[in-house]
C-alpha cells in the first residue's frame, strides 16, 4: 500500500475545508497539505447554499445582538464560548473573502450589502445575490490553487482514521479511480467532511452528503453530539426537495394556507405584518423550526394545498415584482421554473418542510479539537456547539470559515507541542486491517441485502418515526429497526466487482455511514425526554432545562447501539428564557 | 403532471477491467414525466444495474458533477427533462474527454487549465483585512458577474470542435475564468493572465464556432469572453507595436 | 494498474459533421473562400489596369461573361451572410455598459446594420 507522508491531511474540501488548507498554507508555506475528498471541491455541497452568510459589520448591528440571536434561535443549547468566538471572528472571515474576490453584492455605493434573515433582530448577512455558498466555495476553491503547499487528492474516498498512541496520525483512503487504498500518515488531521441529510429521503442535500465525515470519528471512539436536532427547512419544492432560500422571505415573500391566511400568526409570530414590509424576528423572519412545526399544524388542521406531490403551502413572492427577483432571487426563479414550471413572478409556489441541516456533528470543544488528540473538524460535521438545538440561517456559512480556520490553527499547534516520531509499524498494521475489512466488503458474494434495499428501509425509519414532531414509540421503533439494518448490513451483496470508479462500493461504505449517524439520532431522540428547538416531542412537549440542558454524546459500539452520556452546556451570559418571535417584542 | 411512460434508456458502458472498447446498453425505464435524465439513471442503479458509474450530486444544476451527451448534446443530467424527449434516450459521457468508466470522464485536463489561468483575486493594492471592503458599485461588480457563474461542468468543453480537435487548448470556461478577475475592478493581475491566456493555445485557438455558449447551462457566455479577450488582446498589440511611447 | 482510460478519436476531416452547429460554422467560414477569390480578383483587375486599357476592358468584358455574373452574385449573398453572422455576434464580443445596465444586443446589431446602410449609400451615391 503506498503510504503519503503529510503533515496535515484535511478530509473533504468544501468550504471548511478548503478554508483549513489555505490557512495551513498561510501559516506555514514549508507545511505539507494534503486536501482528500470524495468528489472534486467545487462539487462539495457548499455550492447549494444560497441565502448568504451572518457577520456583524453594519454600524446599526452589534455582536451581542448576533450572540443573542444566535443563542437564543438554538434554544440555550449552544456552547456560549463557542458563540462568542464565533460572532467574534465572523466578520474578519466574511471580509476575508470579500479580499479574496468574493462577488458579495453590494450598496449603491460600493459597501457590502445586507439582508434579513430569519431569527434576527437586525438585517445581517452578507450574500451574492441567491448563490452564496457556490461563490463562497469558487472563491475558496480558487484561492487555493494559489498555494503550492495544498496537494489535493481528489476523489479519494476516506476509510478509516489511525490512531496509535493516544493520537490520530493518519487515515486511509481508496483512491476511487483506482480502487486502490492509501495510507496517508499525518501529524494532523482535520475532518471537514459536511452533514448526513440524506439519511432522509426527502431533503436539501446533495447525494454526497452521507455523514462519511461524522461516522470515521465516530468509529474512532470520538462521541457524536447534539445527534437528533435535525433541522427542517420550512421552503422546499415539494416535488425533490430542492431549497428555496430563507431570503425569499428575507426580501418580503409571505407564507400563506389554502385559504390565503397568513397562518404563521397563529403560531405565536404574529401580528400579521404588512404584505411586502417584513419585520425581523416576525412571521415569516421566525426561525426555522417554528416555521416547520407551524406546517405540520397547518397540515393537521387541513388548511394545507393538495398537490400532486402532497400537501403544501404556499410561498407568495408577486409582490417583490421581477425586477427585485430577478436580482435579489434569480436562482430561485430559476429552479421554479426549471423543476415546478411555475414562476414566483406570477404565482405562488407550492412548498413543504425539508431536511436541511444537521446541528449535531463530531464533539469538537472550541478550538475545533475533538477528545483524541490530533484530530479535529469543523463546518457541517462538527457540532461546536454555536448551532445548539437550531441553527440560525445564514450561520452555517460563516461557521465553516470561523471553524475551518480555527481547526487549522489547532493543528498547527498541535503539530508543534507534539512528538512528530510515528510508529510506522503500528500505523501500516491498522491500515492493512482497514483494507482488509474494505475487501472483505468487496468480496462478499453470497449476502442477499442489496445497498438500494437497506438505504430505502433506512430513509422510511427515519422519516416515519423521527421527523419534525416525535413520540417515544416512533423514535423506540426507530432505533430497533436502524439496529436491524445495521445488523443486516453485514449481509450486504455488491455486485459491481471492478476496481474502477466502483459506484457500488462507493454507496455501500456511504450507507454504513449513514446507518452509523441515524442510529445516533434516533438513540439520542429517544433518550431526549423534552422538546427543544427541532427536537419536538409530542409527548414531552416542554423544554426541561432541569434535565436536559446539556448535549447529548453518542459513543460508537461495533455490535450494540451506541452509549449515551451527557455534558453540560456552557453558559457564560444568557440564562434560557422565552424564545419570543411575536411582533409584540421590544 | 404526474404520467408514467416507458423509455428506452441507452447507455454508453465502458469497464477498463472487462471491455476493450466501449459498448452500449439499453434499460426500459418508467418514467414519471417530470423527471429528468438523472432521475431515470438513479432509477436504472437503484432498481436494475448496480454496476452504473456515474457522477452526481446537487440535482439542482449548481453543482456540476452530472454532465452527459444526452442525445449527442452536452447537458446536466439534472436539467434535462424527460418530457423534452421522445421514447429513446441515448446518454453518454461528455464529449472530448477521457472515459474513465460508463458515463465517467478523466478531466484532470480540464482542473489543470483552470489552475493555470491564475483564476484568483490579485489585488490592485494591498490592504489589511481591518481596513475594511474594498469598494465595488454595483455596476462595477455586473461588468464580471455573469463570468462567475461558472459550475465548471465542462459542457464547453464537450461542445467545443477545437478542443476536441487541438487537447491543448486552454479551453472556454478556463479563459472566462481569466476573463472574470479581469475585469474585477478590485483585480491587478491582467498581465499575469495575459501571458497564459494571449497565446496560440490560449484565445488565439479559438474560431469562434460559438457552440460552448449554446450549450452553457448558466449562460456565462463563455465564447463572449473569449472574444472580449481577444479584442482586448489586440488593442494591447497595437499599442505595444504602433505606439510604443503609450505607457501600458 | 487497473485504470485504461478510452480516448474517443476525432476525426480531423469529419467533425463538422456530428453536429448542426458545426455545420453552421463551416458555412459562415466557407463564405471567406468567396470573398478570398473576389479579393483575388481584384488584384488581377490591377494587374490588367497596369497592362493598359485594352487589357483591362477584357478583364472587364470576361467579368460580365455568365459566369463572371454568377460568381459575382454568389460571392455577394456569402459576403452578406459573413457580414450578418457577425454583426450578430458583435453584442458577445463588444458589450457595452452604461451605468449598471448593459446596451441591449439588438441595440449593438441594429447600430451595425446602420453603419452598414449608411456606408453603403455614400459609395452607391459617390460611385453614380
Amino acid at each position: 500500500m503506498e503510504i503519503i507522508k503529510t503533515d496535515v491531511a484535511i478530509v473533504g474540501a468544501g468550504g471548511a475545508g478548503l478554508r483549513a488548507a489555505i490557512a495551513l498554507a498561510e501559516a506555514d508555506p514549508k507545511l505539507r497539505i494534503a486536501l482528500i475528498s470524495k468528489v472534486y471541491p467545487m462539487r462539495s455541497h457548499t455550492c447549494a447554499a444560497e441565502g448568504g452568510a451572518a457577520g456583524v459589520i453594519k454600524s446599526d448591528d452589534s455582536l451581542d445582538l448576533h450572540f443573542n440571536d444566535t443563542v437564543g434561535g438554538g434554544d440555550w443549547l449552544c456552547d456560549q464560548n463557542a458563540v462568542e468566538y464565533f460572532i467574534n471572528e465572523a466578520p474578519n472571515e466574511l471580509m476575508q473573502l470579500e479580499h479574496w474576490g468574493c462577488p458579495w453584492s453590494r450598496e449603491p455605493d460600493g459597501s457590502v450589502a445586507v439582508r434579513p434573515f430569519g431569527g434576527m433582530k437586525i438585517k445581517r448577512t452578507w450574500f451574492a445575490a441567491d448563490k452564496s455558498g457556490f461563490h463562497i466555495l469558487h472563491t475558496l476553491f480558487q484561492t487555493s490553487l494559489k498555494y503550492p503547499s495544498i496537494q489535493r487528492f481528489d476523489e479519494y474516498y476516506a476509510i478509516d482514521l489511525l490512531v496509535d498512541d493516544g493520537r490520530c496520525q493518519g487515515l486511509t483512503a481508496l483512491e476511487i479511480r483506482s480502487g486502490e487504498m492509501r495510507q496517508f500518515q499525518a501529524g494532523a488531521v482535520i475532518i471537514a467532511a459536511g452533514g448526513a441529510g440524506k439519511m432522509f429521503p426527502f431533503t436539501t442535500n446533495g447525494a454526497i452528503k452521507t455523514g462519511d465525515g461524522m461516522a470515521l470519528a465516530y468509529r474512532a471512539g470520538v462521541p457524536l453530539k447534539d445527534m437528533e436536532f435535525v433541522q427542517y427547512h420550512p421552503t422546499g419544492l415539494p416535488n425533490n426537495g430542492i431549497l428555496l432560500t430563507e431570503g425569499c422571505r428575507g426580501e418580503g415573500g409571505i407564507l400563506v394556507n389554502k385559504h390565503g391566511r397568513r397562518y404563521l400568526q397563529d403560531y405565536g409570530m404574529g401580528p400579521e405584518t404588512p404584505v411586502g414590509q417584513p419585520v425581523l424576528k416576525t412571521m415569516e423572519l421566525g426561525p426555522r423550526d417554528r416555521l416547520s412545526q407551524s406546517f405540520w399544524h397547518e397540515q393537521r388542521k387541513g388548511n394545507t394545498v393538495s398537490t400532486p406531490w402532497g400537501e403544501c403551502v404556499l410561498l407568495d413572492m408577486r409582490h417583490l415584482g421581477e425586477k427585485k427577483i430577478n436580482e435579489r432571487l434569480p436562482l430561485v426563479r430559476d429552479l421554479c421554473i426549471s423543476y415546478l414550471n411555475m414562476d414566483p413572478v406570477k404565482e405562488p409556489i407550492p412548498i413543504r418542510p425539508v431536511v436541511h441541516y444537521c446541528m449535531g456533528g463530531i464533539h469538537t470543544d472550541i478550538k475545533a479539537a475533538t477528545p483524541v488528540p490530533g484530530l479535529f473538524a469543523a463546518g457541517e460535521c462538527a457540532c461546536v456547539s454555536i448551532n445548539g438545538a437550531n441553527r440560525l440561517g445564514s450561520n452555517s456559512l460563516t461557521e465553516l470559515l470561523v471553524f475551518g480556520r480555527r481547526a487549522a490553527l489547532s493543528a498547527i499547534e498541535h503539530l508543534q507541542s507534539s512528538p512528530s516520531a510515528s510508529n510506522d509499524p503500528a500505523l501500516s498494521a491498522q491500515a492493512r486491517a482497514s483494507e482488509d475489512r474494505i475487501r472483505a466488503l468487496f468480496d462478499q458474494s453470497a449476502g442477499t441485502e442489496t445497498v438500494a434495499g437497506l438505504r430505502k428501509e433506512m430513509m422510511h425509519t427515519m422519516e416515519e418515526n423521527a421527523g419534525i414532531y416525535r413520540t417515544g414509540e416512533e423514535l423506540q421503533r426507530a432505533c430497533e429497526k436502524i439496529a436491524e439494518l445495521r445488523g443486516r448490513y453485514a449481509n450486504l451483496a455488491l455486485t459491481d466487482k471492478s476496481k474502477v470508479f466502483n459506484t457500488d462500493l462507493m454507496q455501500a461504505l456511504e450507507l454504513g455511514s449513514m446507518l452509523d449517524c441515524a442510529e445516533t439520532v434516533a438513540v439520542g431522540a429517544r433518550d431526549r425526554t423534552e422538546s427543544r428547538g427541532a427536537h419536538q416531542r409530542l409527548d414531552f412537549t416542554a423544554r426541561d432545562d432541569q434535565n436536559f440542558l446539556k448535549h447529548t454524546l453518542a459513543y460508537h459500539h461495533p455490535k450494540e447501539p451506541p452509549r449515551i452520556e451527557y455534558l453540560d452546556v456552557v453558559i457564560t451570559k444568557s440564562q434560557p428564557g422565552v424564545r419570543d418571535y411575536s411582533g409584540a417584542k421590544k | 403532471m404526474s404520467e408514467e411512460r416507458q423509455i428506452q434508456l441507452e447507455v454508453l458502458r465502458y469497464n477498463p477491467e472487462t471491455d476493450s472498447q466501449p459498448r452500449y446498453q439499453t434499460y426500459t425505464v418508467p418514467c414519471v414525466n417530470e423527471w429528468v435524465v438523472l432521475d431515470a439513471l438513479n432509477y436504472v442503479k437503484e432498481n436494475l444495474d448496480p454496476t452504473l458509474s456515474y457522477r452526481w450530486s446537487c440535482h439542482m444544476a449548481v453543482c456540476g458533477s452530472c454532465g452527459y451527451m444526452i442525445n449527442g448534446e452536452p447537458k446536466l443530467g439534472c436539467k434535462a427533462f424527460i418530457h423534452e424527449y421522445g421514447d429513446h434516450i441515448r446518454v453518454e459521457p461528455l464529449a472530448n474527454f477521457p472515459i474513465e468508466r460508463d458515463l465517467v470522464t478523466v478531466v484532470e485536463d480540464f482542473i489543470a487549465k483552470l489552475a493555470s489561468v491564475k483564476p484568483y483575486l490579485i489585488p490592485k493594492e494591498d490592504k489589511p483585512i481591518s481596513a475594511g471592503e474594498f469598494r465595488q458599485t454595483p455596476a462595477e461588480l455586473k461588468k464580471y458577474k455573469q463570468y462567475t457563474l461558472c459550475i465548471n461542468c465542462m459542457l464547453c468543453y464537450a461542445a467545443c470542435p477545437q478542443y476536441g480537435l487541438v487537447p491543448e487548448f486552454l479551453g472556454p470556461a478556463a479563459i472566462s475564468m481569466a476573463h472574470r478577475y479581469n475585469q474585477d475592478s478590485r483585480d491587478g493581475g491582467r498581465d499575469q493572465r495575459q501571458e497564459v491566456v494571449a497565446t496560440d493555445e490560449g484565445v488565439w485557438e479559438c474560431s469562434f464556432v460559438g457552440a460552448c455558449s449554446e450549450v452553457c447551462p448558466k449562460h456565462v457566455d463563455p465564447a463572449g469572453a473569449l472574444q472580449q479577450v481577444k479584442v482586448a488582446s489586440t488593442i494591447d498589440w497595437y499599442k505595444e507595436h504602433l505606439m510604443p511611447w503609450v505607457k501600458k | 494498474m487497473s485504470r485504461k482510460p478510452y480516448v474517443r478519436e476525432v476525426s480531423k476531416t469529419t467533425w463538422f459533421l456530428s453536429q448542426p452547429r458545426y455545420k453552421r460554422y463551416m458555412a459562415r467560414e466557407v463564405t471567406c473562400v468567396f470573398i478570398l477569390i473576389y479579393t483575388f480578383l481584384l488584384i488581377c483587375a490591377l494587374g490588367a489596369l497596369a497592362k493598359g486599357p485594352d487589357a483591362f476592358q477584357a478583364f472587364l468584358h470576361a467579368l460580365r461573361g455568365p459566369l463572371g455574373v454568377l460568381f459575382n452574385l454568389a460571392a455577394l449573398v456569402a459576403t452578406v451572410y459573413h457580414s450578418m453572422s457577425w454583426f450578430d455576434v458583435t453584442p458577445q464580443a463588444m458589450p457595452i455598459q452604461r451605468g449598471e445596465e448593459f446596451v441591449p444586443g439588438n441595440v449593438i446589431v441594429g447600430a451595425h446594420y446602420g453603419a452598414w446602410a449608411v456606408v453603403s449609400l455614400i459609395i452607391l451615391i459617390w460611385g453614380i
